[in-house]
């Protein structure tokens, strides 16, 4: 299915909600009543998070690629069009902090950019089942989260986006080395379509867990979901 | 009448794990072809009407959900059917011979069915069948987990090879039940002990 049609058949179940007055749970088949083969899919999701932290390496690295790989012209995704994008003014901008850090000061984008950077050249996998090759640059998670006094035992990394958009991870994949608060993508600073000033990298997940135009980041033992993965899908999203 | 001591056509467990079976791979087939849509790899879709899960994130869930029964059930009847003897009785790989044979036979609709015992033709398609089997939950895996298991990935070529092989072992599914659903269709009596047991097979001419 295309953006558009997707985006169609989620404004037909967004209707459909509204108009039952109720905008959360998981929505399978019946979005508006859960019924038991929607309990029972929900139930197998979560064992398939656990099944897959179980799975997950934290020594094992998503393959690397040759500059001469790399996909070209680059593909835009997002929950809305090209045209829909939020253009976010990095004088201004701020990384809000919140949960379980010791230093709760917001950051700037000149910090982040005085702090250590990793490149890396590695491939995007969309939950659609489509990718890409692309080239990020920018600070790792892990030396982050040490920097901020996170508590590196809590269960969630969460993030919040400019656009709405909201997703979180396992501690475990935000601690593994590939992980990084991209702010460089193909060589240059993001732009807007691909998440400037700062999005989330991380290739042992699908695309959609690698949020955009953050706004805030935080660390919890409360599950904060995530904005596809209240809507029904697979939370872990491992690759 | 089966004698107290006889033993039924298909055995309970084959039963059990065959319809199990049937319907772990209708729903990965159904839900399959719905995240097969969101990417198509060739130029064409499935309609939507037959599918299983009327969206990508349903799909994926019925996917990764009947895949555990599919795998569970699967091992269970590799291994039952290794330790039983059912393998070493019943599904003898058939030589060419016997196959060039009876698939004549069959394509002139002059072969013969025996109750508990697989032609040659039946022999070739369920042997096939498993590894098809087999090689769609290989395949499958590599496109679930092309980091964690990259070695998996690596054998079938790749994150979209592995997209592409999953996508033929499904195909070569679908044929194989054409086929067998046929074969039912034409020998209907074989239908009742694959559910009810049947008569005992030493009690069979
Ligand atoms: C859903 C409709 C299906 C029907 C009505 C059906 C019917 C049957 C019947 C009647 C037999 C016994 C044949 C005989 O005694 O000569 C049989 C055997 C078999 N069927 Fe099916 N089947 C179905 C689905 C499937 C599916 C989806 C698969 C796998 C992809 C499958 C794989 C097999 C295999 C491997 C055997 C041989 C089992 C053994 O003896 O180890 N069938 N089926």
């Amino acid at each position: 299915m295309n953006k558009l049609s997707e985006r169609r058949a989620l404004l037909g179940r967004a209707l459909a909600f509204g108009a039952l007055g109720a905008l959360t749970g998981c929505d399978y088949d019946h979005p508006h009543h859960p019924d038991l083969a929607d309990r029972a899919l929900r139930a197998m999701s979560s064992w398939n998070d656990r099944v897959q932290a179980a799975l997950f390496d934290p020594a094992t690295l998503a393959p690397t690629y040759r500059p001469d790989q790399i996909t070209r012209p680059p593909r835009f995704n997002a929950y809305y069009d090209l045209d829909q994008v939020r253009v976010v003014d990095g004088a201004s901008w701020k990384l809000d902090l919140f949960g379980a850090v010791a230093e709760k000061r917001p950051w700037r984008l000149t910090e982040l950019r005085a702090a250590p950077q990793e490149n890396q050249i590695t491939r995007l996998i969309c939950v659609e089942g489509w990718r890409v090759i692309g080239q990020w640059g920018g600070v790792p998670l892990h030396w982050f989260l040490r920097r901020i006094g996170a508590d590196l035992r809590a269960r969630y990394v969460s993030v919040r986006c400019a656009d709405g958009y909201y997703s979180s991870i396992d501690m475990a994949s935000a601690l593994h080395p590939q992980t990084i608060l991209a702010l460089d993508f193909l060589g240059r600073p993001l732009t807007p379509p691909f998440g400037f000033p700062v999005r989330l990298r991380i290739p042992t997940k699908l695309g959609f867990k690698n949020p955009k135009s953050l706004v805030a980041l935080g660390v919890t033992n409360v599950d904060p979901g995530g904005y596809w993965e209240d809507q029904g899908y697979n939370w872990f999203s491992g690759s | 009448m089966p004698s107290p001591r006889s033993r039924p056509i298909h055995p309970w467990p084959l039963r059990l794990m065959h319809w199990l079976n049937a319907l772990a791979i209708l729903t990965m087939i159904g839900s399959g072809w719905q995240i097969y849509n969101a990417a198509p790899i060739f130029p064409f879709s499935f309609p939507t009407s037959i599918t299983i899960g009327q969206w990508l994130g349903a799909a994926i869930a019925w996917h990764l959900a009947a895949m555990w029964l599919l795998v569970l059930n699967g091992i269970a009847y590799l291994a039952w059917g290794v330790v039983s003897g059912h393998f070493r009785r019943k599904l003898v790989p058939p030589t060419p011979r016997a196959l060039w044979r009876d698939a004549m036979l069959a394509l002139r609709l002059r072969l013969d069915h025996r109750h508990g015992v697989y032609n040659a033709v039946q022999r070739a398609l369920y042997l096939g069948v498993i590894a098809l089997g087999v090689l769609a939950v290989l395949s499958g895996l590599a496109v679930w987990k092309p980091v964690q298991l990259w070695w998996l990935s690596d054998v079938f070529g790749g994150f979209r090879a592995s997209r592409v092989v999953h996508f033929l072992a499904m195909a070569g599914i679908v044929g194989f039940l054409a086929v067998h659903l046929a074969l039912v269709a034409l020998v209907p009596r074989v239908l009742w002990p694959m559910i009810g047991g049947g008569a005992a097979a030493e009690d069979v001419p």
